[in-house]
């Protein structure tokens, strides 16, 4: 599609994935669901398998000649709306499209694998580093014989992942065989934190001399763009979900014998999320379908803004029930707060927008 | 009709009238070949087409005479819908074409010092006298009634219903003796505005627009098509209100600081967001999806141009103002007046065709499906409703 084509509508294609993949959802991991799992065990490994094999996500932005289907950001962007909705603790995010990105200029053989969704990757970088910083929190280095050693903070999705992407001086290396709770000796060890975000914990990742494969060349920050882009599309599906939640509920919930939804002090405040969400929409399809520098920035510093005050709202507006522990709400305020930080924050964002449309700071 | 067809009758037009001719001529023969609103029924400036293809028509004839959109707004936005929807044949001949060619210019008699957002409970009466009817009241707000040849006028018909029923829809003659338009100082300084006095005004019953009674239908026709005129978004990325903005700033780096800068990125991408939505939007009404968005442009539009324009204020350090002269002006003229005059006349963006919080009603209420307010006045006849 050529930038004249562009458009910030979806498709009907993208309108079939999506229901695709709320059903499944809906079905498989609905929010009790999550929060049943989150202390033990938060990742959902049977229903990844199901969402890559089954629906064929694991392999949108892999061309078909490697493996995958061949499709564009804008479909990868309308899975991320609705895994946002599910806070759906599955590694989309950190194994088919970053990972995915990384590797993707290499063509190496792995993305087919990752495409069939019978291995999953994880990018070894700190989950909070931005476009316009991407080695902030790492320090890997390569020695002679082509072994990693150094260590990763705050790493998303490494955990689960069964080979790990390390970028190091501008090439990626390959390594196999991290075990989650292991010893640095071998090969790498990653050991998860208890993490703000309960649906995509974060951690440690170790490497000691650790085998390593190069895979290829690697241009991090662009990496780190793309993923950025879409991770707009995610945020917008944590508001939306944060907003039709809290709609349901103050329509339902009764104080003073009418429904609290009836007070012009909750409907303006949400008349305004729902007018800050509708820009969200248009803000994650322009950056879905356009991941240049400044599509990219704008969706990120508005979306997770966007996302963060939803979620805010979304436990104010359920009063009491929204500060408990049993109630789902907490999840989403907890991945809108992290995704915050996330590929850069929106101060990183805007900053960067301020050279990339000349509006200068102070001399 | 296709956009073809449109070419050749807009050749065929170009043909038999000559755009450097009088000005008033080609206007009037635009509008009788059906190229003034091609949506428009034939024999009323129309073709019956389909809206979209006014915009070939406008780039066919983008370099002959023009109307002007600025002091014929309120008729070609408000007026002509209405008469076009509730209009007898005789009132579409006699209103539409001079309104069109800007032969006469009309104003909007809504309003009332007792009935703004509550519009429903306007008090200007209208009593039928044989084949007349008599008005007695005031009205406010009202832009260009100075030069005004018809007003399209809500008045009050029946007190002792409830206030929604009791309402009649007239085109009010700005000419009859008994009104009386008086000019309405803003806080910027000038009049855009007037008060319309109205006493013992006599219109004759051929003026009523719609039945006795309906004028709130026919009210609601005008109102949509307000709304729908004011909440336009600029095409172009850092276009519009944004762009007078970051001119200044350009051009006036000892003035920046750090506490402006942050800000003025925020402003930036809340602009650039509400742009998108907007192209957005446009996207939706022509692949005929029309959303619920529309509803929330003008909220979005007010709130940032108030942001925008507090911020050139503050950014400039100027002290000054450039005009304070009471005096009438045509248009409202953002960007020919200083940042003063821009933040003062962008108080009224929220205020005009529905208040903010009024709209932030309809949203909730018809996007968001929440319940409205108890209300204590639906039941009541008007003439009961506390004071």
């Amino acid at each position: 599609m050529t930038r004249d084509q562009m458009t910030l509508l979806y498709t009907d294609v993208e309108e079939e994935l999506r229901a695709a993949v709320r059903g499944l959802l809906a079905d498989r991991c609905p929010p009790a669901a999550v929060l049943a799992r989150v202390e033990s065990e938060p990742y959902d490994l049977d229903l990844w398998k199901t969402l890559a094999g089954e629906i064929g996500v694991a392999g949108l932005l892999i061309p078909e000649e490697l493996g995958g289907a061949g499709a564009s950001a804008s479909e990868a962007a309308v899975v991320l709306e609705e895994l946002g909705r599910g806070v759906a603790p599955v590694p989309f995010l950190t194994s088919a499209v970053l990972a995915t990105r990384a590797l993707l200029p290499t063509r190496d053989a792995l993305l087919g694998e990752l495409a069939e969704g019978r291995r999953t990757a994880a990018l070894a970088v700190p989950f909070a580093a931005s476009p316009y910083r991407p080695e902030r929190g790492a320090s890997l280095s390569v020695d002679g014989a082509g072994r990693v050693s150094g260590s990763v903070t705050g790493v998303a999705g490494a955990d689960v992942a069964d080979v790990l992407l390390a970028p190091v001086d501008g090439d990626l290396y390959a390594v196999e065989g991290a075990v989650a709770g292991g010893s640095a000796v071998e090969a790498g060890a990653v050991e998860v934190v208890p993490s703000l975000d309960l649906t995509r914990p974060v951690a440690i990742v170790t490497f000691d001399r650790a085998s390593a494969r190069r895979v290829g060349s690697c241009d991090l920050s662009e990496v780190l763009r793309f993923g950025a882009g879409l991770l707009a599309s995610e945020q917008l599906g944590v508001a939306e979900w944060c907003l039709d939640t809290t709609l349901a509920y103050v329509k339902e919930r009764h104080q003073f014998a009418r429904p609290v939804g009836s007070f012009q002090a909750i409907k303006h405040r949400l008349a305004d999320l729902w007018l800050d969400v509708v820009r969200a929409r248009a803000a994650a399809r322009s950056a879905a379908g356009d991941s240049s520098a400044v599509t990219v920035a704008v969706a990120q510093s508005w979306n997770s803004a966007v996302a963060v005050h939803a979620a805010e709202e979304a436990v104010q507006l359920h009063g009491g029930i929204g500060m408990t522990w049993e109630h789902p709400v907490h999840l989403f305020l907890k991945r809108a707060k992290a995704s915050e930080i996330a590929l850069g924050t929106p101060g990183d964002h805007r900053e960067a927008l301020a050279s990339l449309v000349d509006v200068p700071g102070p001399e | 009709m296709n956009e073809a067809e449109i070419k050749e009758r807009v050749a065929a037009f170009l043909g038999e009238h000559d755009p450097s001719g009088d000005r008033l001529e080609f206007l009037r023969a635009r509008f009788d070949a059906g190229l003034a609103w091609v949506w428009f029924p034939e024999g009323q400036g129309g073709l019956g087409a389909p809206r979209e293809l006014q915009q070939v028509v406008e780039r066919e004839l983008a370099h002959t005479p023009q109307i002007n959109g600025g002091i014929q707004g309120i008729g070609l936005g408000m007026a002509a819908p209405t008469i076009l929807a509730f209009g007898t044949d005789e009132q579409k001949r006699r209103f539409l074409r001079p309104l069109w060619t800007g032969e006469e210019i009309w104003c909007q008699l809504f309003s009332e010092p007792g009935a703004g957002s509550d519009l429903a409970t306007l008090a200007t009466r209208a009593v039928r006298d044989g084949d007349e009817w008599v008005i007695d009241g005031q009205k406010v707000w009202t832009s260009g009634a100075h030069h005004s040849r018809w007003a399209i006028l809500v008045t009050r018909t029946d007190p002792d219903v409830p206030k929604h029923r009791g309402m009649t829809y007239f085109i009010c003659d700005m000419h009859a003796p008994g009104v009386e338009v008086r000019p309405l100082r803003q806080i910027t300084g000038e009049a855009e505005f007037n008060e319309v006095f109205l006493t013992g005004v006599r219109l004759p019953d051929e003026l009523r627009l719609g039945a006795v009674g309906d004028g709130w239908r026919v009210a609601q026709t005008t109102l949509m098509n307000e709304r729908v005129a004011i909440g336009g978004a600029p095409a172009r990325r850092g276009g519009g209100m944004v762009a007078s903005v970051l001119d200044a700033w350009r051009e006036r780096p000892e003035l920046r600081s750090h506490d402006l800068h942050q800000r003025l990125l925020s402003l930036w991408v809340e602009a650039e967001v509400t742009r998108l939505s907007g192209a957005r939007l446009r996207e939706q009404l022509a692949a005929g999806q029309p959303g619920p968005e529309g509803s929330g442009m003008k909220l979005s539009f007010a709130k940032l141009n108030q942001a925008l324009t507090g911020f050139d204020v503050e950014f400039r350090r100027d002290l000054g103002y450039d005009d304070w002269t009471f005096r009438r002006s045509e248009n409202v003229d953002f960007y020919g007046r200083g940042p003063g005059y821009r933040y003062l006349r962008a108080k009224g963006n929220s205020i005009e065709g529905g208040t903010s919080e009024i709209l932030r009603n309809i949203v909730s209420e018809r996007v968001l499906g929440l319940p409205s307010e108890p209300r204590i006045d639906k039941d009541v006849p008007w003439k009961d409703l506390p004071r």
